[in-house]
């Protein structure tokens, strides 16, 4: 196990325009193992600005792992995750892309963006559960993500 | 779960590990595994690097769907290995697993920063060490999509 006791809770920045799809998340967060902190963005515009921690968001904690759908108004994942990927304070953050599109084009460019992994959203219920709940079993618990040294906040 | 592939050919396994015991415990874990599975090792960095680039007698090696890779090796290490395959636009698609003794901070965030996919510190435990492997193994291949074959 990676994260041990003492440890501050993990904060995850979820990237989800459908409030639907962000309740259900944040529900099965709630039942983690560990202790986190989820914090939902609407849109590419407003990841951006927390990441960065600009106007509103200075002094944000970064976050220790971001969950990103694709397809989002203003600014879609692909732009996030180029802008965040590219980034020397932010590239360090693993990024999990959670769309619901299973298109090899898609999974393929959000690999050369260097997303960390791409899992495809269940369309039932259960099976959305499932996959968020074995997301943070193996990146909480399996994984070790980096804790250390990222930016205490952007500025 | 989600299937990747509509075709049945085995998951194809890249692992770079200079330590033998450590070699025939992840054999045995992906052995046992429920995911049908080909694992070809290669001992160095610099092997590791023909190998994904089929150079010399690794000109017929099948394009990894996933490499589970030591950080310290011979000759070139892992953190090289990383560089050169996410620099490179026909390789930086395959997702790389970090699988090293290390626990060092600096480690950690060197490897995500050169674009690890993933960094899982390798149990001293045997027991652990398998499940560790099983644990990926699952996630990988279960859960996640794996990039598709020809997205070089």
């Amino acid at each position: 196990v990676s994260a041990g006791e003492r440890d501050p809770p993990l904060e995850i920045l979820l990237v989800e325009d459908n409030p639907g799809d962000a309740r259900l998340t944040r529900e099965a967060f709630r039942e983690a193992c560990i202790p986190c902190n989820l914090e939902v963005a609407r849109d590419g515009i407003e990841a951006l600005g927390r990441l960065r921690g600009e106007g509103e968001f200075a002094g944000t904690p970064l976050p220790h792992l971001v969950l990103l759908d694709l397809n989002m108004p203003r600014m879609d994942g692909r732009e996030v995750l180029a802008a965040l990927k590219s980034d020397p304070l932010l590239r360090a953050i693993p990024v999990v892309v959670l769309s619901s599109s299973e298109a090899d084009q898609d999974v393929a460019a959000a690999y050369d963006l260097h997303a960390n992994c791409y899992v495809a959203k269940p369309v039932d219920l259960e099976g959305f559960i499932a996959v968020v709940q074995a997301i943070q079993a193996f990146w909480f618990t399996v994984v070790k993500l980096p804790r250390g040294r990222l930016p205490e906040t952007a500025t | 779960m989600n299937s990747m592939r509509s075709d049945a050919r085995p998951i194809e396994i890249l692992l770079v590990e200079d330590n033998p015991g450590d070699v025939r415990l992840t054999q045995e874990a992906l052995r046992e595994g429920r995911i049908r599975n080909r694992l070809s090792v290669v001992e160095d960095g610099e092997e590791a690097m023909r190998y994904l680039r089929r150079e010399g007698e690794f000109a017929q090696a099948a394009r990894p769907d996933v490499v589970i890779l030591d950080l310290n090796l011979p000759r070139m290490n892992g953190r090289e290995v990383l560089r050169e395959m996410k620099g490179d636009p026909r390789l930086k698609s395959i997702p790389v697993v970090v699988l090293s003794s290390s626990e060092a901070e600096q480690d950690v965030v060197a490897a995500y920063d050169l674009h690890a996919n993933c960094y899982v510190t390798k149990p001293v435990d045997l027991d652990q060490f398998v499940r560790a492997i099983q644990s990926i193994e699952h996630f990988w291949f279960t859960i996640v999509k794996l990039p598709p074959e020809e997205s070089a």
